[in-house]
């Protein structure tokens, strides 16, 4: 993850409350998934940015979860992700994440 | 998780869903989107 991007999420973590921050991913290949997953769990895998040795913690989802989209307004997901949806393997994005959040 | 009222992060690839299609999305269930960024993991 771009150092720049790292820090402006530790300022933020630093700012808010901890239990009302959510980090909402949209990459699909599986090792985006899992760098980006690291770095605001446990910290920067690569140790370049702000956040290596950081474990911030937070919680961590994708846009294509069920668990997220049953949250959003129909027409408005499939507008912006409805494409997307057809045309990029979803379940392989929702079965990373699972595993990279430990419940597999 | 409930995602009314809670502080988004959204982190969009280019390959993938771009952040602002995650903004929007959020910003539909409620959520208030405090971070917007489209990454190029290329």
């Amino acid at each position: 993850m771009d150092p720049e991007n790292q820090d402006r999420i530790r300022e933020i973590a630093e700012r808010e409350s901890a239990g009302d921050l959510v980090v909402v991913l949209g990459a699909v290949d599986a090792d985006s998934l899992q760098v980006a997953t690291e770095t605001v769990t446990v910290g920067d895998p690569s140790y370049v940015g702000s956040l290596a040795g950081v474990s911030l913690g937070l919680p961590v989802v994708h846009i294509f979860e069920d668990e997220v989209k049953r949250q959003v307004d129909p027409g408005v997901y499939q507008e912006q992700i409805g494409l997307l949806e057809l045309s990029l393997d979803t379940d392989a994005v929702k079965a990373a994440m699972v595993k990279l959040r430990g419940q597999s | 998780m409930d995602l009314r009222g809670k502080k988004v992060i959204a982190l969009g690839e280019r390959d993938g869903v771009p952040g602002e299609a995650i903004a929007k999305c959020l910003k539909s269930a409620g959520a208030d989107v405090v971070f917007v960024q489209t990454e190029c993991y290329v």
